[in-house]
């Protein structure tokens, strides 16, 4: 901990009352973890609001083709592309990334395992620092002359990297710099999540007591970096591409379009699982919190993480199934990629286990919890029709593999804030949340996001494909039905946004008014629950940072007065 | 389920509908009983007055089975998927069964230009029908399509064949379809290929034996005196 190297005396400075930190100190060049966490959370929340607002942009487009778009305008061919490969871009690298694995990996990391803050503050400071300016390069991109790039969020050349084709010159290279100085601050984020969870966990805090929520964080972290290097060279690429008249992706000139989406989705399938682990971390803790209940075969849960992160890196080439690539190779990812589906359900059915002979609560966070496994299951079991090579012919890239992916990221994303946020409001803001309009907008959130998906999946499998602004020159995709079941799904997603504004109330109204939430307000066992709400800097007192006795799961312990038994208890 | 939406118009579309019932009836099974146990569970332990939650580890040999045995049953479905979804690969994709016709799908920003054999039944001689957006086969004919590109991706699909392939620029992309249903049917470019890519539409006319041979004496002449043309073909 670079903090409390300078030993105990010098950490004196870190508590309050001994001088106050000036406003910029405390909220902008923080280095405090949970401070870093909050802005990385609320960047997040304000880039998922613009990824929202394009849509609702381009779903009226299809709902209404060329109307007058309140807010907006008419939406022109050139501008929905951008709207969807913008709303892409951001809502998995702007908001999915940020928030579950940055903001809650801060957040929780160093307060579950027990120490001051991250063992390289001033590393994460500069993570958030440079993923705020890529936030910013990509928000310029819209403003540049030709607009915010165009070219879908997997960005295939040569469409991406020659301004003859996507139209947007400069906005395709702001687009890919983004993205890149994303890449930049997550890896640094990740250094840290796991240097910290190796070095600085509390005494007796041994690999089999760590919360599942931390050990998926490190794991997502170690995905990432394994995973991002071939695509930030493959992205340097194409900006050489774009600016400089190389030609690495040009095939009149000897280079080959088919690399970038190797490099891309090399790192673009376990990126899929670098987002997907810390929520499925947030179920397991808070699923046996408010059941009440020892989470089922906690060993078994880590072994079936490793497995999916190993062959999360053998599954990439079923993305390009039909791009091109030699027929045979195809048939080596159809068993990878069905295989993989082997450790998901395992953890999915150890989740279902978890529930048998517990005590469940149902409060917002876990209505947040049960929903991401309800709804993932449908995003599981649909991916099992785009992995087989031989329905993949038909599936690729229409809206059946949208809404597959949807019922995935939504709850990554979505749920996995929704989830997170409600549980740890009280430790983050040291109130409680509004449980009865927590409810209402649960319900309403979940109701509205499947009746947008459904419908695309019936759309998907009557052959309507993806990015088209405006179907009238497909003759098959014009029936009165289609059109209907267009308006519907974009009327879900009007009732849906709107009904996030009961969400932005209730957060901060209880940040301010909510009812006083003391230190343990779930009786959960883990450590975050042991200090302050919220917890001061340097999170425990110096002298009081806590030790560990026991795992993090041990509820409904028989012969016990209490129904749970915190990690920092002595026996 | 995709029969329910569109005909099966080619050779292989009712395998690729077979392939996708047994994944749907595979995995749907799963859901529902996945779904059923999940939603009773909630249920039947909801918290009670005086009733205490139990202390199951998972960790017993006893205990684990409710997950093994589950693990091994998905490990054997997987299996039975892995060879279904190969083997319709194997036909559509990786064979290429002789042909009795070919035929050229080139792709540009934003329509495609379909070169047809003209009454010489041979590709790239001086009698061939060159047309835009508009695709004439014969039913019953096993076609060999010679995909190309001319500047970005685009993708060649078919619905009603389940036909999907990406046209990359710089390669000569080889395949096969045979068409099985006479009509006219959608062409989509299914890969964003840019500010156009909702224009790329087109159709497919499918037609027997003697209309087709009737379009190609139609058209050859004309194709001839004016191959540059885009109006050339069809009509």
């Amino acid at each position: 901990m670079a903090e409390s190297i300078p030993a105990t005396p010098g950490h004196a400075h870190d508590d309050h009352g001994h001088h106050e930190q000036s406003f910029a100190s405390k909220y902008i060049f923080s280095t405090d973890h949970k401070m870093i966490a909050k802005q990385y959370m609320f960047t997040g929340i304000a880039m998922a609001l613009i990824g929202g607002f394009f849509a609702y942009a381009f779903r009226m487009q299809l709902a209404f083709p060329g109307m007058e778009v309140p807010f907006f305008g008419v939406v022109s061919a050139g501008e929905y592309n951008s709207l969807v490969t913008n709303h892409g871009t951001i809502m998995i690298f702007w908001v999915a990334m940020p928030i579950v694995l940055a903001a809650f990996g801060n957040f929780v990391i160093p307060l579950m395992i027990g120490c001051d803050d991250m063992v390289f503050p001033k590393i994460n400071r500069l993570s958030y620092q440079i993923f705020l300016l890529s936030a910013i390069v990509l928000i310029s991109s819209f403003f540049v002359p030709g607009g915010g790039f165009a070219g879908s969020w997997v960005a295939y050349p040569p469409l991406s990297s020659e301004a003859q084709y996507n139209l947007t010159p400069l906005g395709s290279t702001l687009w890919v710099a983004a993205v890149g100085l994303e890449f930049i601050a997550f890896l640094l984020g990740g250094i840290n999540f796991i240097t910290t969870t190796m070095n600085s966990r509390a005494p007796g805090m041994k690999f089999n007591d760590i919360p599942m929520v931390v050990w998926m964080i490190v794991i997502a972290s170690v995905l990432f970096m394994v995973s991002v290097g071939p695509l930030l060279a493959g992205a340097i690429m194409l900006i050489f591409d774009q600016q400089l008249g190389t030609a690495f992706y040009d095939p009149t000139r000897g280079g080959d379009p088919v690399l970038w989406q190797h490099l891309f989705w090399f790192f673009g399938h376990p990126e899929v699982y670098v987002v997907l682990l810390p929520p499925l971390g947030m179920v397991a803790d808070i699923m046996t919190t408010f059941a009440r209940k020892k989470l089922f075969a906690y060993r078994t849960v880590l072994y079936t993480v490793f497995g999916t992160g190993v062959l999360s890196f053998t599954v990439w080439a079923h993305h390009q199934f039909i791009s091109g690539i030699d027929p045979r190779m195809a048939n080596i990812f159809t068993v990878t990629t069905l295989l993989i589906s082997i450790p998901i359900a395992e953890m999915m059915f150890v989740y279902i286990a978890t529930l048998y002979g517990g005590r469940i609560h149902l409060t917002t966070p876990m209505l947040w919890a049960l929903a991401f496994i309800a709804e993932f299951l449908i995003g599981g079991v649909t991916g099992i029709f785009l992995g087989a090579s031989g329905a993949d012919v038909y599936f690729h890239d229409t809206y059946f593999v949208l809404a597959h992916f949807h019922y995935t990221f939504f709850p990554i994303a979505i749920i996995g804030f929704y989830m997170g946020i409600t549980y740890w409001f009280p430790k983050m803001f040291g109130r409680m949340m509004n449980e009865a309009w927590g409810k209402f907008h649960f319900w309403v959130t979940i109701t509205m996001f499947n009746l947008i998906f459904i419908p695309l999946f019936v759309l998907g499998t009557a052959g309507q494909h993806r990015r088209i602004y405006d179907y009238s020159h497909f003759p098959e995709l014009m029936q009165p039905w289609m059109q209907d079941l267009r308006v519907l799904a974009t009327g879900a997603l009007l009732v849906m946004l709107a009904v996030q504004i009961v969400f932005i109330i209730n957060f901060f109204y209880s940040m301010f008014a909510g009812e006083k939430a003391g230190k343990n307000p779930w009786k959960a066992n883990t450590l975050e629950w042991t200090t302050e709400s919220p917890p001061p800097h340097g999170n425990w007192p110096p002298s009081q940072l806590p030790t560990v006795y026991r795992g993090p799961y041990e509820y409904s312990v028989p012969g016990r007065e209490k129904d749970y038994w915190p990690q920092n208890e002595p026996a | 389920m995709i029969e329910a939406f569109l005909p099966q118009g080619s050779t292989y579309a009712g395998d690729i509908d077979l392939l996708v019932n047994v994944i749907l009836w595979i995995v749907g099974a799963w859901f529902i009983v996945s779904e059923v146990v999940f939603f009773w569970l909630i249920f039947k332990f909801r918290a009670r007055d005086g009733v205490e939650g139990q202390y199951i580890t998972g960790e017993e040999k006893s205990q684990k089975r409710w997950i093994t045995i589950p693990h091994a049953l998905v490990l054997v479905c997987d299996i039975f998927l892995v060879v279904g979804a190969i083997w319709v690969w194997v036909e559509i994709k990786q064979d290429l069964p002789p042909a009795e016709a070919e035929v050229r799908l080139i792709s540009q920003q934003w329509a495609w230009t379909f070169i047809h054999e003209g009454p010489d039944g041979k590709l790239d001689t001086a009698d061939d029908i060159r047309t835009i957006n508009e695709l004439h086969v014969q039913a019953d004919t096993l076609y060999h399509y010679k995909l190309e590109s001319t500047d970005v991706i685009h993708d060649f699909s078919v619905p009603v064949w389940r036909l999907k392939q990406d046209a990359i620029p710089g390669r000569v992309i080889t395949g096969w379809f045979e068409a099985t249903l006479e009509g006219e049917f959608d062409i989509q470019c299914a890969e964003l290929c840019g500010v156009g890519h909702a224009l790329m539409g087109g159709r497919v006319h499918v037609e027997s034996e003697a209309d087709h041979a009737a379009w190609v004496a139609e058209n050859s002449s004309t194709s001839l005196a004016s191959a540059a043309s885009p109006t050339a073909g069809g009509n």
